[in-house]
């Protein structure tokens, strides 16, 4: 279970496996832990699943409402903030869940934001999280170079990489995080927002 | 009407079993701009007429999309009409993230004509000024309903509400057998048509009037100047046409008095009554 967002200049790209397993078993190789929340916002979770899909629930309730009140789509950095303060609303009771938020800003620029479960959130240049994030970020901090928080502040908000490029690395990650971690596998879920709306893709993993 | 003893409260009713502060409330609507709604067995059309207080303001909005699949034009105070938006859009929201279905339109205008209904029979209370045209399209077609200030809700196949509806109605209860076969074109044509009948002679153009649709496999949406003013102005040439060609009026003229009495008798096509014997929220 494993999620990974990267920002580049005028793209964004989130990736998710599609594998559900809850100790050595296999509940379902070909679920969808991303979801789309408005025209330019996606986001990804790992975590436990049934808290996902109420909080997916939740915000796409909450959209609806902007939606009507402001005649509008939610920004991506709004709906980060949105996203931020429904998951500190249950502070006491949380939702076991850890997102990634991907899309463009209103300057039309890729934009990630990354969640722990109380709804603490930073702007990023990219992010993993799940059971594979501990094999992924090393090999993101060492390519995406940039935006890495390594070398103090970073030094850009997003990577100068090309879309292809971003995508190719995605996979690769993805690919090698599924030869070690067992809970990572199946098929990798890909999605690209840019200009031109969201492209989706599907990858196949090995299966064990 | 006129002012009486029993007029002062909402809960005070007079002698001959009315509530006059209701059937004020329901003056009200009688005084807002025009709305009309068309309904066949695939699509519901809403058409309004939208005033403006001066010519230096914006136009007064009338038309809300509640959900993809209902939509309500309003005609009164328009304020009231706003929160009963607001009220009407949270009760489809919750009702979706519960079932994950939309909320069916008859189940919806009953929450609508309760909540009216409470307003009518509390001393702190006044009854709502607006009166709505909810159209919607749920598992068992499309429909239109018609809530009452009284909190009375009646479906219909086609209405008018608001200043000069009853040259809408007319020119509706000619036509409305054939709506349930009309495509959407042709009903789109006639709402717009409708407001056209209750403006008597001013200038119908696009900037004045909204329309909106909601079909099968059409999400509730409002209509785009451009295209609204499409359809007047193919309006204006058939009637330049008719008016030329022939010496006598033209069918779309409204004469005919003999249907409007037979319309009258239909049920469940039931019409405000404006005759003062009975009181209007029995009927």
């Amino acid at each position: 279970m494993t999620c990974v967002a990267i920002a580049g200049a005028d793209y964004c790209v989130i990736a998710a496996d599609t594998r559900l397993s809850v100790g050595y078993i296999i509940y379902t190789r070909d679920y969808s832990k991303i979801c789309k929340l408005a025209d330019k916002c996606v986001m990804a979770s790992s975590g436990f699943q049934g808290d996902l899909k109420a909080l997916q629930k939740n915000l796409a309730a909450k959209h609806l409402i902007y939606q009507h009140q402001h005649n509008k789509q939610m920004s991506c950095p709004a709906m980060a903030q949105l996203l931020s303060n429904t998951l500190y609303y249950k502070r006491f009771f949380p939702y076991f869940t850890f997102n990634i938020l991907g899309g463009l800003d209103s300057d039309g620029k890729g934009c990630v934001f990354t969640y722990d479960a109380v709804g603490s959130y930073e702007r990023v240049g990219y992010s993993a999280h799940g059971t594979g994030a501990g094999l992924i970020i090393p090999v993101l901090d060492n390519q995406l170079k940039s935006p890495s928080p390594l070398l103090l502040p970073a030094k850009d908000a997003v990577t100068p990489l090309l879309e292809m490029e971003a995508v190719d690395l995605v996979k690769d990650v993805f690919a090698s995080a599924t030869e070690r971690d067992i809970y990572t596998g199946d098929k990798v879920e890909i999605l690209v927002i840019n200009a031109s709306g969201i492209r989706h893709e599907l990858m196949e993993l090995r299966k064990d | 009407m006129f002012r009486n003893q029993y007029d002062t409260d909402v809960t005070t009713w007079s002698p001959a079993g009315r509530l006059f502060q209701v059937e004020y409330a329901m003056e009200a609507v009688k005084q807002g701009a025009a709305a009309v709604g068309l309904r066949s067995t695939s699509h519901v059309v809403l058409a309004t007429v939208n005033k403006a207080a001066s010519d230096l303001s914006s136009h007064q909005r009338k038309v809300f999309k509640i959900d993809d699949h209902i939509g309500v034009a309003i005609a009164g105070l328009t304020a009231d009409g706003r929160v009963l938006s607001r009220y009407l859009r949270n009760e489809c929201i919750n009702h979706s993230f519960v079932y994950e279905s939309p909320l069916p339109v008859s189940r919806l205008v009953v929450r609508l004509a309760d909540k009216a209904q409470v307003c009518t029979q509390r001393s702190w209370k006044r009854p709502f000024g607006v009166g709505l045209l909810v159209a919607g399209l749920d598992e068992t077609g499309a429909h239109l309903y018609y809530n009452c200030p009284s909190g009375n809700y009646f479906e219909y196949q086609a209405f008018a509400i608001g200043s000069r509806s009853q040259a809408a109605k007319t020119f509706m209860e000619r036509r409305f057998e054939a709506f349930n076969g009309y495509s959407r074109d042709e009903l789109i044509k006639d709402a717009i048509f409708a407001i056209k009948e209750t403006l008597q002679g001013e200038k119908l153009t696009s900037s004045i009037c909204t329309v909106a649709v909601v079909g099968i496999d059409e999400p509730f949406h409002m209509l785009d100047q451009k295209t609204i003013q499409e359809v007047i102005d193919s309006i204006e040439i058939k009637e330049d046409d008719a008016s030329a060609a022939a010496a006598d009026q033209a069918p779309m003229q409204e004469e005919d008095k003999s249907s409007e009495a037979a319309a009258a008798d239909q049920a469940p096509m039931q019409e405000e009554d404006k005759s003062s014997e009975a009181a209007p929220m029995d009927i």
